[in-house]
């Protein structure tokens, strides 16, 4: 159970977080909508620590993951734990893709020999949709679609308790966008990781969400369960899954 | 409107010391995680080919014009006092503690520190950086201290190549368009190189190598975003590079031969 505490985050005089609360149940597939510059991807970020909260409290099964003075081995087993994709993909690009998808594998107290860290990398690039021969290609060669996959790879690779996707579909044309949701859907379920997923795409939300949350205003305006979303009242959250002008969101931000 | 003066006038002295000290801690945290596993090899080995083997030509071109240069200017002003003899052993002193580690270090300066400054900038624009942290990598030791030890280690190198590839491009003037006799001008060279005028070029060469990579990387590391923070940064880490190696060699060689 991951639970969020009336956490605050602000960059200068922008007070991105005003005090989120948020609980995301284990292994369950929490999908946070919310429109661009709303401080989504601060949330995630502060979750993995690589954005410190001001104020507030996170909590990883009742553990305070904000706490000073971890020490570098906490963290990493902390870190152990996740698995995330980024936007971008954020593959490296010296690196080939294998090396890329096995980059854990390969490195800690518990990392394979070099073979055995290739074949697991070439068995999770099947299980995203890529062929073996991708394996030896490097990040530039590939398009935006498959490095969205070879992201995808890279963060189950390790068999997380925990995955974070950020923006999974941004910039995939709507057949490509599909082919992922559902990767990251049967992937969450057949791993029975807990999943959180940043998004603007609905058609990303109905297909990955148990549970929905929106950030607004720098708090979760609503949250509930995927299926109770349309009915909702709150006009923040019609607004947006219908991706109306008019409404309580400002056009212009 | 004291204040407001004052205000002014403090500002970037006060910028200039925050600048400074977060400077200091970043080579203080590179030199303690250098000392400390894990330690990545394969990255130690791309850099020191990256900085060192693939600087060489470029170290040497500067090197072997500049010997020639020199050469010719030694000779012009030598000639005023009768003392065109002076050509090899000046050209050798000169390159061996000035010209080899200073030229070389700048040259390398404006190839590496900009190169890393713009990988490690672009990594971070794409959030490659944050990926590692996610991986349980920390960039610092994974980026960081693979480049400035390689640095450090090539760059004595290069300035022992670049002081020979100097040597002889005196040399070649020498016997071509000054007329000294070959085996003069090389026994005098022989005669009057000491081991500390090599030497000390060399422990210039791995300051000026450590203040190249830091500074790309720290520039690198701390880089806005987009396409512009990325050149920011860049021009930052050249520019900064160049200045340090310029203050450092005059502090190096205040330490090492006004003694």
């Amino acid at each position: 159970m991951i639970t969020l505490t009336d956490v605050q985050k602000a960059f200068g005089a922008n007070r991105v977080l005003q005090g989120v609360n948020l609980n995301i149940a284990s292994g369950t597939s929490m999908v946070i909508i919310g429109g661009s510059g709303t401080g989504k991807s601060v949330l995630l970020k502060s979750i993995l620590g690589l954005v410190r909260p001001d104020s507030g409290t996170i909590t990883l099964d009742d553990q305070d993951v904000t706490a000073k003075g971890r020490s570098g081995a906490d963290r990493d087993a902390f870190l152990a734990r996740f698995g995330m994709l980024f936007q971008g993909g954020a593959l490296f690009d010296s690196l080939r893709v294998w090396e890329n998808v096995a980059f854990r594998l390969m490195r800690g107290p518990k990392a394979l020999p070099k073979p055995q860290a290739r074949d697991a990398a070439i068995e999770k690039l099947r299980r995203v949709g890529l062929r073996p021969d991708t394996a030896d290609l490097f990040p530039a060669e590939l398009s935006g679609g498959m490095q969205k996959r070879v992201g995808l790879a890279r963060a189950i690779a390790a068999s997380p308790e925990i995955i974070f996707f950020d923006e999974p579909t941004t910039g995939l044309d709507p057949i490509m966008a599909g082919v992922i949701n559902e990767l990251i859907r049967e992937i969450v379920v057949e791993m029975g990781a807990t999943a959180m997923t940043i998004t603007h795409d609905m058609s990303s939300v109905r297909a990955i969400a148990d549970n929905v949350a929106m950030l607004h205003g720098g708090v979760i305006r609503w949250t509930g369960p995927v299926s109770e979303m349309d009915a909702t009242p709150d006009p923040y959250v019609q607004q947006f899954i219908h991706g109306r002008a008019d409404g309580p969101i400002e056009s212009v931000r | 409107m004291i204040a407001g003066t004052l205000g002014a006038f403090g500002r970037p002295v006060l910028q200039a010391f925050a600048a400074v000290g977060r400077l200091g801690l970043f080579a203080g945290s590179v030199i303690g995680h250098a000392l400390r596993p894990p330690f990545y090899l394969r990255e130690f080995g791309q850099s020191l080919l990256q900085i060192g083997w693939f600087s060489l030509p470029v170290v040497g071109l500067t090197a072997i014009f500049t010997g020639g240069a020199l050469a010719l200017q030694i000779y012009a002003g030598g000639s005023r006092f009768n003392a065109e003899a002076v050509v090899p052993s000046i050209v050798a002193i000169g390159m061996a503690r000035e010209l080899g580690p200073v030229l070389g270090g700048l040259m390398v300066a404006a190839r590496v520190a900009s190169s890393i400054a713009a990988e490690i900038g672009t990594m971070k624009v794409t959030e490659q950086l944050d990926a590692l942290v996610t991986l349980s990598t920390n960039p610092l030791k994974y980026l960081v201290v693979p480049r400035v030890v390689a640095a450090t280690l090539a760059m004595p190198v290069l300035v022992g190549v670049g002081d020979a590839i100097g040597i002889m491009g005196g040399w070649l003037v020498g016997i071509t368009r000054l007329d000294f006799n070959s085996a003069a001008y090389l026994k005098n060279t022989v005669d009057f190189l000491e081991t500390w005028d090599v030497g000390s070029g060399m422990v210039k060469g791995a300051a000026f190598g450590f203040i190249v990579a830091l500074m790309g990387c720290y520039h690198g590391m701390n880089s806005a975003r987009g396409a512009q923070g990325v050149g920011a940064a860049t021009k930052s880490a050249v520019v900064s590079a160049s200045v340090l190696i310029l203050a450092a060699n005059y502090l190096l060689t205040e330490v090492f031969f006004t003694t």
